[in-house]
This record gives structure tokens, sequence and C-alpha cells, in this order.
């Protein structure tokens, strides 16, 4: 009907309700080809029904999915270009690796050949390193190379799009970080559409090229992972994305956000009528001092956390309340370190900060 | 606690195992054990009343599994994608069909049969053209419906619990990976719940070949084992019905084992793969 659709996945209008319950409302979302696209938000905000509604276990209740192009309401799971990465990977206990792997292979009409299903399912197996693994039972393999096999077993269909439903919720640290980087590679060599659902948001950030992050069954922010960080739309994104700071102030007429202590900041927003506003502002934006600056906050460290390469203090000022700070560590810099119970100073580049109504 | 449980199990299983050891007696008394024999035995083969008994029941216990079998394993599918509101009243329903009294389950059956036949068979007589009609009534269609229905309950149950394991992802992996519902059902559910369907077929033929009550009612003029062996300790307990009571335990032991034998055979072939 049109040409070559640029988007794999797109949403018009979807909303899906259950019963009186909306999980989803009138979402609007276009996945470009062969982007990684994570899908962030809380539990309940209607991101693994999105997925699903991809997958085509649900139907949307209102409005259009589409995948590559064309509308898919109503074409049932079986029949889509897409593959699944399930939660708890949904492998099929009483066949091996192999078995699983080759399943969906099987499936494919007109018959592909047996040497043909056996070479892909091998390249498949080798693509996740378990090529030593292909007639092991699912229960002798570890929560790890049972990911991998479920990996397997959904690229070997070469989707056009994979669908990855909390891939790594069950791993340990370790695994997930490794996991994370493979799947990245992956993605990237095979350039397929990555769609990945996910409630952690370093894992969004750190894997995908877009993060769309949803709340209450919309979509709050939908942008690459630095802008998210960096610029989010409003309050909501700021608080899930990344740990953030909340102070209340008062929009003035002339521009400025006169603090609860009475200091003013300079707005970067003029698109906002004054009022009650409600100012947000990372830590690792704020710079602590031992030495007192004029332009500074005064405070009392009431508490260290020791991360390393960096330290997070919890400080108080008076009039504001707590503050969260986190400080790289310079083992030169007479800031490294500061004790709880120590006097500081604290300043910010009122750039950093954003700005939202209350 | 220990005499306890020794008791219990010797008022349960001493009644079996008299009743073995006087199928060996010689003599015809049943309260005197007179020397060891197998002649009873050839006299209960040799009786064509039980063969014909003994054969009725197979007939409807094999069929009337057979049939709660496949309808009892649908029904549990079908259950499984209710909501949650009819589910609950189906499940309720199901347990009240186990439990209640075979001689509840008789009477209705029968009064309801009864009741069907005499729409029936008037109605085909007056629409058939040549000069016998075919007549409905009791007899191995009416045992058969009537087991089956209730044992349908059972299997239902023990199918329904294995699937409730399942777990419905599994389905929707089939599904994601291009397999159509018959395809999913046959390569992934079937192979995951067959033990509970050959359980639940097990436990309906056991429920049917062992059921008076409900036989007695239903059958007509048809003899089942069961009704068979009633009537003949009315006329005095004699060695040849300890005979077929231990053949009938020992038949059903042997299916329980096979049947044990079959299911390990199965998960075995599925390890090796195909």
């Amino acid at each position: 009907m049109t040409s070559a659709p640029t988007n794999d996945i797109e949403f018009r209008s979807v909303t899906k309700r259950y019963g009186a319950v909306t999980a989803v409302s009138d979402i609007n979302l276009a996945v470009p080809k062969g982007a990684f696209v994570a899908l962030l938000g809380p539990s309940g905000c209607g991101k693994t029904t999105c997925l699903r509604m991809i997958g085509g276990f649900e139907q949307p209740s209102e409005g259009e999915v589409l995948i590559a192009g064309n509308v898919a309401n109503g074409v049932p799971a079986y029949r889509r270009p897409v593959n699944m990465v399930f939660q708890q990977y949904a492998l099929f206990p009483h066949f091996d690796v192999t078995q699983n792997v080759a399943y969906g292979l099987k499936q494919l009409r007109p018959k592909l050949p047996a040497a043909e299903i056996s070479r892909r399912v091998g390249e498949a197996l080798e693509m996740v390193r378990l090529s030593g693994f292909a007639k092991r039972r699912i229960h002798e393999m570890s929560g790890g190379q049972q990911q991998r096999v479920a990996l397997a077993r959904a690229l070997v269909n070469k989707p056009s799009v994979l669908l990855l439903d909390e891939p790594l919720a069950a791993l340990d640290k370790k695994l997930r970080s490794a996991m994370q980087i493979e799947l990245q590679t992956l993605q990237r060599d095979l350039g397929i559409t990555f769609v990945l659902v996910t409630h952690d948001q370093e894992e969004a950030l750190s894997m995908s090229d877009l993060v769309c992050v949803m709340s209450a069954g919309s979509i709050r922010q939908l942008a690459t992972p630095q802008e998210v960080y960096d610029r989010p739309a409003d309050l909501f994104v700021a608080d899930f994305v990344g740990k953030t700071n909340r102070l209340d102030g008062v929009l003035e007429a002339g521009g400025a956000v006169r603090l609860r202590n009475g200091s003013a900041l300079a707005s970067s927003r003029s698109d906002l009528a004054p009022g009650a506003v409600t100012v947000a502002l990372r830590p690792e934006a704020i710079r602590l001092s031992r030495r007192s600056d004029a332009a500074a906050f005064e405070g009392i460290v009431t508490h260290r956390i020791f991360l390393g390469s960096a330290a997070e203090y919890s400080v108080s000022i008076e009039g504001l309340g707590d503050l969260l700070v986190t400080a790289e560590r310079h083992s030169q810099s007479e800031n490294d370190l500061v004790a709880p119970g120590e006097r500081v100073a604290i300043s910010f580049d009122p750039g950093t900060a954003h700005i939202f109504p209350a | 606690m220990r005499a306890l449980i020794t008791y219990v199990y010797l008022f349960l299983y001493a009644p079996i195992a008299l009743v073995v050891l006087f199928s060996f007696n010689a003599g015809r008394n049943a309260s005197e054990f007179t020397g060891f024999s197998v002649e009873w035995y050839g006299k209960a083969l040799a009786n064509p009343f039980l063969i014909t008994a003994l054969q009725n029941s197979l007939i409807i216990a094999v069929t009337s599994a057979t049939l709660a079998a496949v309808f009892g394993t649908m029904a549990a599918l079908g259950l499984e994608r209710l909501g949650s509101r009819a589910r609950a009243v189906f499940d309720g329903l199901l347990a009240a069909a186990i439990v209640v009294p075979g001689v509840v389950i008789g009477i209705a059956t029968l009064v309801a049969l009864v009741a069907v036949f005499g729409v029936i068979n008037p109605a085909i007589a007056s629409l058939w053209p040549g000069e016998r009609p075919p007549q409905f009534g009791l007899g191995y269609g009416s045992i058969i419906a009537a087991h089956g229905l209730f044992t349908m309950a059972l299997v239902t149950m023990i199918v329904k619990a294995r699937i409730a394991t399942l777990g419905r992802d599994i389905v929707e992996a089939s599904a994601d990976l291009y397999a159509t519902p018959l395809t999913t059902f046959r390569q992934i559910v079937l192979p995951q719940i067959l033990p509970s369907v050959l359980a639940g077929f097990l436990l309906a033929f056991t429920f049917s070949f062992d059921d008076f009550i409900v036989a007695f009612f239903v059958a007509g003029s048809k003899t089942t084992l069961p009704i068979y062996v009633f009537a003949s300790i009315r006329r005095g307990v004699t060695p040849e019905v300890n005979a077929i009571a231990t053949m009938v335990l020992v038949a059903s032991l042997l299916l329980i084992v096979i049947a044990r034998l079959l299911m390990r055979e199965k998960t075995r072939k599925t390890t090796a793969g195909e």
C-alpha cells in the first residue's frame, strides 16, 4: 500500500482494557527498523501488555498495532513474524536443547530440509556459545544457559522483531551484566529490532538506543537514554530514571524560582506559568566542598555510603531538607571522603536543574 | 502410633488376604481350610455365566474409561480458558459429581434414561418405515453412559491439576514459534499431560469395573461381574467366589503395574529425543 515501512513496530492510539481496568491508554509509538527499544516503567505500567500485544498474546481494545507496516490486529501469535524471549524462558521441558531451538523452524511450511534445520540450529547455538550442549536436557542447565537457549530458540527464526520480557530478571548480577553486553552485541550484529521490557532503569539505559518510559498505561517520554537522563520530560521520568533530589519552590513572574530557604534560582523554562514548581536535581550535578563558598548552601553531612570510586552523601541543609549528593573520588582532592558530621558547602549549576510544575 | 498403623493395615488387608487364601481351599467350607487346591479356579473359569459377566464388565469398563479419558481431558482443557467465576462454578459441580452417592447417581440416571426412552422410542416407532422399529433400552449403553459420566469428573479433576502446573507460557511460547493451536496441543500440551490422562483412564477403569451400585440400577438385563458376584453369594460364599475375587485382584494389580511401566517408558522416550 505504501513504500517500504521504516518502522518495524507501530502503535496507533492503542488502548487495552481488562474489564473496568485500563492497562494501556491511547498509546502512540513507532519503533524504527533495527532499533533497540526499552519499555521502562514500574510494574503495572502497561509495558508487558504492550509487548504481549506485539507478540499477539493480547489484542488491543482500540487502535492498531502494526508490524512491518501491516496491521496485526486479529493476527494470531503463530502468524506473526516476531519471536519472544519469555521472562521464565518457557522452554519445553520434554525436549532437549536442539529440539527446543529447532521447534520454530520445524513449523515452517513448506517444510525446511532437515539438513537446513540442523545447520541453522547449529549456528544459533554457536551464536549463544552453547555448541557443546545440543543434546542437553533443559533441567540439566543453569539459569544463564537456559536463558541462552531461549535466545537461540527465538533468534534461529530470524524474526523481524525480537521481544524480550524482562529476560535478565532471573539472573544474578554478574551474569546479568555479561548478558547485557552479549545482547547488545547480538542486536548490533544481526540488525534485528529488539523490544525489551524492563523495570530496571540501569538495564534500559545501558542497552537500548531508545528508552520509552511508561507509567499508568501511557508513555511519559520516548528518547535516547542520554536525553531521558539529562532532559527528563516530567517529574515522573526524573524520579524513575536515576536518582533525583526534589526541591519545592515558587516560580516568580520575573522568571526566577524562589526556593524554600529563600534563595533564588534562574529558570530555564519560559513556558511555565508562575506558581508552585518542583526543582529536580541529580545527585552528581551537586558539588560538595569542605570550603565555604558565597554562592553555596551550607549543610551537615548526615550519612555517607562508600561506593568505591564514588561516595554518596546525605546532606542536611537548613530550610531545604536532605539532599543526596554523589561525588566522584579524587584521592588528591581535599574534598575526598567527607565524614558524617562535617559541615560542607553545596553548589550546583542552575542549568543542571530541571523545573517542573508541582 | 506404630501399633495403631499396624492395626489399620491389618484391618485393611487381612480380609483380602483371607479371600486369596480361601480361594485355594480344597474343601467347600468358607471358614475352615482343609487343604490346598486350584480346583475352584477351574470351576470359575468353566462357568459360562461368570465369563459372560466378566466380558460385560470389561467391555463396559474399557469403553466408559476411554470416553471418560477423552471427554474428561477435553473438559479440563476447556475449563482452563473459562473466566474465574464460571470456572469456580464448574469446579464445584465437578467436585459434587464425585461426592454424590452412587445410589443417587443410579436412581437419577435410571429415571432420566427411562424418561428419555419413553419419548424417543414411540417417536422412532412412528417414523420407522419398516415393521420392527429399533427400541432403546437399558443395557451396555446405559451402563457405559452412567459410568462414563461420573468417571469423567475424575479424569477432569486429575488432568486439570496437571494443567495447572504447566503454566500458560509454554503454550504461548509454542504459538510464538509459529505452531498452530493443534500442533501446540499435540507436541507441547499432550506429552506433558499424557501421564495424568493415563492415570485418569486407569482410575475410571477401576471405578467402572468394580462399581456395583450404579450398574445395578441401570444394567437392565445385563450382568456385570460385581452384579454376578452379588447374586451368587446369596447362595452362600463359596471358594469359587473367592477365586473370582483373587483373579480380579491380580488382574487389577497387573494393569496398574503395566500402566506405570508405560508411563515411565514414555518419559524415557522423550528423554532420548526423536
